[in-house]
């Protein structure tokens, strides 16, 4: 299990990733972390042709609070978040999250901007993105764009990240005072891929809730953020059979895909499970 | 001072601590890489395979004069099937080789070998029983229509009667998913070829190193004394390394050719693909039961999918007689009527791996317990100790004879450490808050240290069983003993001398035990069947007691005493009832130095012994806590128990671990691993994200009691104890997870029991209860 | 053949001048051109842990990373746990805890606390069993190695092994 052989580059900045990028087009391929690409390779289910080397561009390696969102750079590990980040709700929110990740030496090498861009459907980041509504920074030689969530995943293993794009930061909604989450995930053995798992973030005023996101993953091609039954918690306040309704709702909404761990019916019967624990955790 | 029963530290560790271990691939720099061309298909005709031209590319048309690898079972009711060391005209299954490569590194070897195509015409390929045994299958071996390998029937003639009179009859279908041994290190090999004496060393991560150069010496038709195998440093093997296998012979073929070194090192891929596999079974068994429980009859058709070909040297018998011999256990059945057939399909072969079909076995029989007690109104526990075995030597349905255990005696243990009474107050509390517990039992017999009578009796061709030791005390007083048996991570090293310390009066880091090299030790079988410590143990035993009676004999003779009065201890070799003694080294250095004055005793210090017994069985409860999430389907284990009775404990520390592993082996068949085959025959489990070992997250801590019951089946007075953790385990997993279940009124007959065949049965349940 | 590149790779505080594809992961670098065999190969899909090693102080999975991207960092192996003939705490507890049996995942599982522990010297044993959750072990069925790596890190607590390293 050896890689097939490829031309290797290593810029030393965001400037010189994006000029390699633009000149190996097609063929290159950005590594960051190498925890999901690295493993393909030796399998030779991947093959670039071009390895561009960001691990040394030192201006990407960064976590900056910056107003209302939280700014990550490219090279900023999982490890990074083993440790709340920042103050309040959302650093609670992603040390909690970065738990579920693989394991401890996977997240000490893995980028959190990596699993995006890796879009695996199982990606716990990637749930994060999505239900939270991030903002990615997505460069090239031209310059740089912003792309929502919404439109950023596109399929299993598929972004808006086009050949000649480094996925260069994402931003994330600081969740302000009386915001508070809980994530739950199933997997078969510790580290492993989820086979459903639901984040849940509510803001909650006098008992009720004003503000609500909602998502679930691992059951679909993309992390789904379940942006109706948000509304459906608005307004009201906390309570078992709210949430558990609203798992109901949320297990009827979708039809999971299936794979050799977990038929299509197993993974709805554990949205239902991870949505309405999920929910239960963020009010407790 | 003795130095049996001490947990003393491995012998083996130290350079195993300090990267210093030297497994096969370690010892490979520097060779030629080789890799396999493997099919894609699981059946077809081979057409034609395209190779680039001016490179090391070989396929079956080059090994024309390789014979293929046919072992032999001589009973009426075996077909014995021939495996190509290279696809010849047919593939048989996906994974099986084409073609090597050599390169000059193992990246380059890879780049070559995807330059060969195979042109394959495929054909439907048969995977499981269903498609196997069903109304005119196509024949995976011709010469084999029905696709049965093996069958063994017998039928007491009282069967029908006891049916006809039960009072309960449990009937049963279980199934047990297809697994890996996995070992952390795959299979591999190194050929080292010498131009001066045109001699192969091979080394090879390998279980029986003697058989592998008979059998390869065999395929090649070459004789045997110019190959040498070495398995060095093992990185475990727990059956799948005992199995003669096609690469090896290749490795060899290749040296001689090429005349050059050459390695193959096995990836995890290929590991999965196309090394062994086992425990692909399905069983239906029916008990009768009296009134009071007492089970009166067995009547069971077993069906073991043993794959594309027949493993050398055991079989593809292993799995299907085990299963008939055994099924039993440790239950008093008096009437007993079985057939087990071994099932060819187009799928990697079955071969030996930890406890070989008892962990299905175990489930049989306690699962049908639980059941049978639920029905007649019975405590679980109860119903067994009605059963339960109780007067020694027992004789089974089938002919074997057990030696004294402590099957009751164990179980009572188990329930007593696990605290039933307390657990089901627990259970109850918990269920109030709609949280579900469960406890189950497992009680088995585990037969172990058996020698070549066992074996015969299967009818092989090539009968193992016995050991022989080489006991050497050299003129320093050190002492070497050369064994046969192959250890490959169990710390046998360190056991044996301990044992061998005792016999001669000396410390265990004075004994080095050599194994391992065909050159340096007598011929043996390796380490399987949970047998080094009672064979070769008993081996060593009575070599190193043949070495003790000529130094007391040369120490009489120096100190003007007794032979009968000089005791070996502490170093010395000292007179009973005087203060005369002298220190062992002298007596040793005397008895080679000056044999002239000792002419009954004869030159040196050299003895050889044979142990070839009959077996013993040690025995075990194992008794476990879960909690099942009924919203997942997951399963938690809280607490496990192991009342283990394996003789005397020559080693507790590594006895301990040897059943801290097995139960690991036994909850990763109960709830985690299963390869899985697509309908085409394509393995869809060949990364370790798919096919799931458990980590420590996983592994509930595994409290142990033990027993000891000593008797003459086993001159060490050990019994074995390395696959008693992975035979019982699975059992008392699934019926915890029944009895947390118990509100649902559901069972469970399917190993892995997985989240998600679990959920099914709670979902089922739910929706008949909702109507 | 692909071009090779000329890199130092500093293992064990050693400098090793080594010619590599650039596909030639640090596992293999280690193994095949400095000889230090003790990292082994299990998975080769970054699972098994088999091949930790310590990166700059962490612990990574070596078959997922590049030598060529090791280059100017700090490699340690398991020869470099020992000094001398005096066994790191863990080794020393491995061995009288029988936290190792065929020793083939050892080398890993010995990377890995170490790692984690000069980190986190303080690390609960709930939250050892997290981290040694991401290394698998066929033989031992974990229950020695947890005894071994908690018994190592009191003595590492109550005597801190030096940090020259």
């Amino acid at each position: 299990m050896k890689p097939a052989s490829f031309v290797y580059v290593r810029p030393g900045s965001r400037s010189e990733i994006v000029a390699a990028l633009a000149e190996h087009g097609a063929d290159g391929k950005v590594l960051a972390g190498g925890q999901s690409l690295v493993a393909a390779m030796n399998f030779r289910l991947a093959r670039p042709g071009v390895i561009i080397d960001i691990n040394r561009a030192g201006d990407l390696d960064y976590l900056r609070p910056s107003g209302d969102v939280l700014a990550i750079g490219a090279l900023t590990r999982h490890a990074a978040f083993h440790k709340p980040p920042v103050e309040g709700p959302l650093g609670a929110l992603l040390a909690k999250v970065v738990r579920h990740i693989a394991h401890y030496p996977i997240r000490q090498r893995g980028t959190f901007t990596g699993s995006l861009a890796h879009a695996d459907p199982a990606s716990e980041w990637c749930l994060v993105a999505a239900t939270l509504g991030a903002e990615m920074v997505i460069a090239n030689n031209n310059g740089e764009r912003t792309c929502p969530a919404a439109e950023f995943f596109r399929g299993t293993f598929t972004t808006a990240v086009g050949e000649q794009d480094l996925l260069a930061e994402v931003r994330l909604p600081m969740l302000g005072a009386g915001w508070r989450s809980g994530f739950h995930e199933f997997s078969r053995r510790a580290g492993d891929f989820a086979l459903a798992m639901s984040l849940a973030a509510l803001k909650l005023e006098n008992g009720v809730i004003t503000a609500a996101r909602l998502g679930v993953g691992g059951v679909s091609d993309r992390a789904i953020r379940l942006s109706k039954l948000e509304q459906e918690l608005v307004g009201k306040p906390p309570s078992k059979a709210l949430f558990q309704d609203v798992a109901a709702s949320a297990q009827a909404g979708i039809r999971p895909t299936a794979d050799i761990h977990g038929s299509s019916e197993y993974r709805s019967d554990l949205i239902r499970a991870v949505v309405g624990r999920a929910l239960t955790e963020a009010a407790a | 001072m003795s130095w049996i029963g001490r947990s003393l530290p491995r012998l083996e560790d130290p350079s195993l601590l300090v990267g210093q271990g030297r497994y096969v691939a370690d010892l490979a720099r520097g060779a030629a890489a080789v890799k396999f061309v493997r099919s894609p298909i699981a059946a077809g005709r081979i057409l034609g395979i395209e190779a680039p031209e001016g490179e090391l590319v070989f396929t079956a048309a080059d090994l024309a004069g390789v014979r293929p690898i046919c072992p032999i079972l001589h009973r009426p009711d075996y077909i014995a099937v021939e495996q190509p060391v290279l696809a010849k005209d047919r593939v048989m299954f996906c994974g099986q080789a084409l073609a090597i490569v050599v390169a000059a590194d193992q990246g380059l070897a890879e780049d070559l070998a995807e330059q060969v195509f195979a042109d394959i015409e495929a054909e439907d390929a048969i995977i499981d029983f269903e498609g196997a045994l069903a109304e005119g299958a196509a024949a995976v071996h011709a010469h084999a229509p029905g696709n049965v390998l093996v069958e063994g029937k017998l039928r007491s003639p009282g069967l029908d009667a006891v049916f006809a009179d039960a009072a309960e009859i449990v009937a049963l279908d279980l199934r047990s998913g297809r697994q890996s041994a996995m070992p952390l290190e795959g299979r591999g090999g190194l050929a080292r070829y010498d131009d001066i004496s045109g001699r192969v060393t091979l080394y090879a991560s390998v279980q029986m190193p003697h058989m592998l150069r008979t059998g390869i010496a065999d395929t090649l038709m070459m004789p045997e004394s110019d190959l040498r195998v070495v398995a060095p440093d093992v990185g475990g093997g727990f059956g799948q390394k005992m199995s003669l296998f096609p690469e090896y012979v290749a490795l060899v073929w290749l040296a001689r050719h090429l005349k050059r070194d050459l390695a193959w090192i096995e990836d995890r891929r290929e590991n999965f693909l196309a090394s062994a596999h086992s425990r692909d079974q399905a069983f239906s068994v029916r008990g009768a039961f009296a009134k009071d429980g007492t089970l009166l009859g067995l009547d069971a058709d077993l069906k073991s999918n043993v794959g594309a070909f027949s493993c050398y040297p055991v079989t593809c018998g292993v799995e299907p007689l085990m299963a008939l011999a055994e099924l039993p256990g440790p239950y008093k059945v008096a009437e007993y009527g079985v057939r087990s057939r071994g099932v060819t399909t187009n799928t990697g072969m079955m071969a030996p791996y930890r406890g070989v079909s008892r962990p299905m076995l175990t489930l049989t029989m306690e699962r049908m317990m639980d059941v049978a007690a639920r029905r007649l109104g019975l405590d679980p526990l109860e119903i067994r100790r009605r059963n339960l075995i109780d007067t020694f030597p027992h004789r089974s349905p089938t002919g074997l004879v057990y030696d004294e255990g402590s099957y009751k005696e164990a179980m009572e243990r188990a329930a007593e450490a696990i605290d039933v009474a307390a657990f089901r107050e627990r259970q109850a509390k918990a269920r109030a808050q709609g949280r579900h517990l469960g406890i189950g039992f497992s009680v088995f017999s585990e037969r172990t240290g058996y020698g070549t009578p066992a074996y015969a009796a299967r009818g092989m061709g090539i009968v193992p069983g016995y050991e022989i030791v080489s006991c050497t005390m050299d003129p320093s007083g050190f002492v070497e003993a050369r064994i046969g048996s192959s250890p490959h991570g169990q710390g046998l090293k360190t056991a044996l001398a301990q044992l061998i310390a005792d016999e001669l009066g000396t410390v265990p880091e004075k004994v080095r035990i050599i194994s391992g090299d065909t050159d340096a030790t007598p011929y043996g079988w390796g380490t399987f069947a949970s047998r080094s410590m009672v064979i070769a143990g008993g081996a060593c035993k009575l070599a190193a007691g043949k070495v003790a009676v000529r130094l007391k004999i040369v120490a009489a003779v120096l100190m003007q005493a007794k032979a009968e009065d000089v005791v070996l201890e502490d170093g010395l070799a000292r007179v009973v009832g005087t203060n005369l003694s002298l220190p062992i080294p002298e007596v040793a250095r005397a008895a080679y130095h000056q044999s002239h004055r000792f002419p009954e005793a004869g030159p040196g210090l050299v003895e050889n012994a044979t142990y070839d017994p009959g077996g013993t069985f040690s025995n075990a409860c194992h008794a476990c806590i879960v909690e099942v999430d009924v919203e997942t389907g997951g399963v938690t284990i809280e607490r496990f128990v192991v009342a283990e009775d394996a003789g005397l404990l020559i080693n507790p520390m590594i006895v301990d671990g040897q059943i801290h592993g097995g139960v690991a082996q036994g909850i990763a068949n109960a709830l985690f691993e299963e390869l899985v085959y697509d309908e085409t025959g394509n393995l869809l489990t060949v990364s370790l994200a798919d096919y799931l070992p458990p980590t420590i997250a996983e592994m509930p801590t595994i409290e142990i009691e033990h027993l000891v019951t000593i008797t003459d089946a086993s001159i060490t007075k050990a019994k074995g104890v390395g696959e008693g953790g992975a035979i019982g385990a699975p059992a008392a997993v699934l019926n915890a997870i029944v009895d947390a279940l118990s509100p649902y009124g559901v069972e469970l007959f399917q190993m892995p029991a997985t989240p998600q065949r679990i959920r099914a049965l709670i979902r089922d349940a739910e929706r008949k209860a909702h109507g | 053949m692909a071009e090779k590149h000329a890199i130092t790779l500093n293992a064990n505080g050693k400098d090793y001048r080594i010619s590599v594809e650039a596909r030639r992961t640090l596992a293999d670098a280690l193994r095949d051109d400095c000889g230090l065999t003790g990292t082994h190969l299990g998975c080769e899909h970054g699972v098994c842990g088999a091949c930790t090693v310590l990166v700059d102080g962490k612990p990574v999975r070596s078959c997922l990373m590049f030598a060529v991207q090791a280059e100017g960092q700090a490699v340690r192996t398991v020869e470099g746990l020992a000094k001398g003939e005096v066994l790191h705490p863990l080794q020393k507890a491995f061995w009288e805890n029988h936290g190792l049996q065929c020793g083939f995942c050892t080398p890993g599982f010995l990377m890995l606390a170490t790692g984690a522990l000069e980190a986190e010297p303080d690390l609960s044993e709930a939250e050892l069993r997290d981290i040694l959750s991401s290394n698998l072990c066929r033989c031992t069925g974990y229950q020695n190695i947890i005894k071994s790596v908690c018994a190592a890190a009191s003595e590492m607590r109550a005597c801190p092994p030096s940090a020259d390293r």
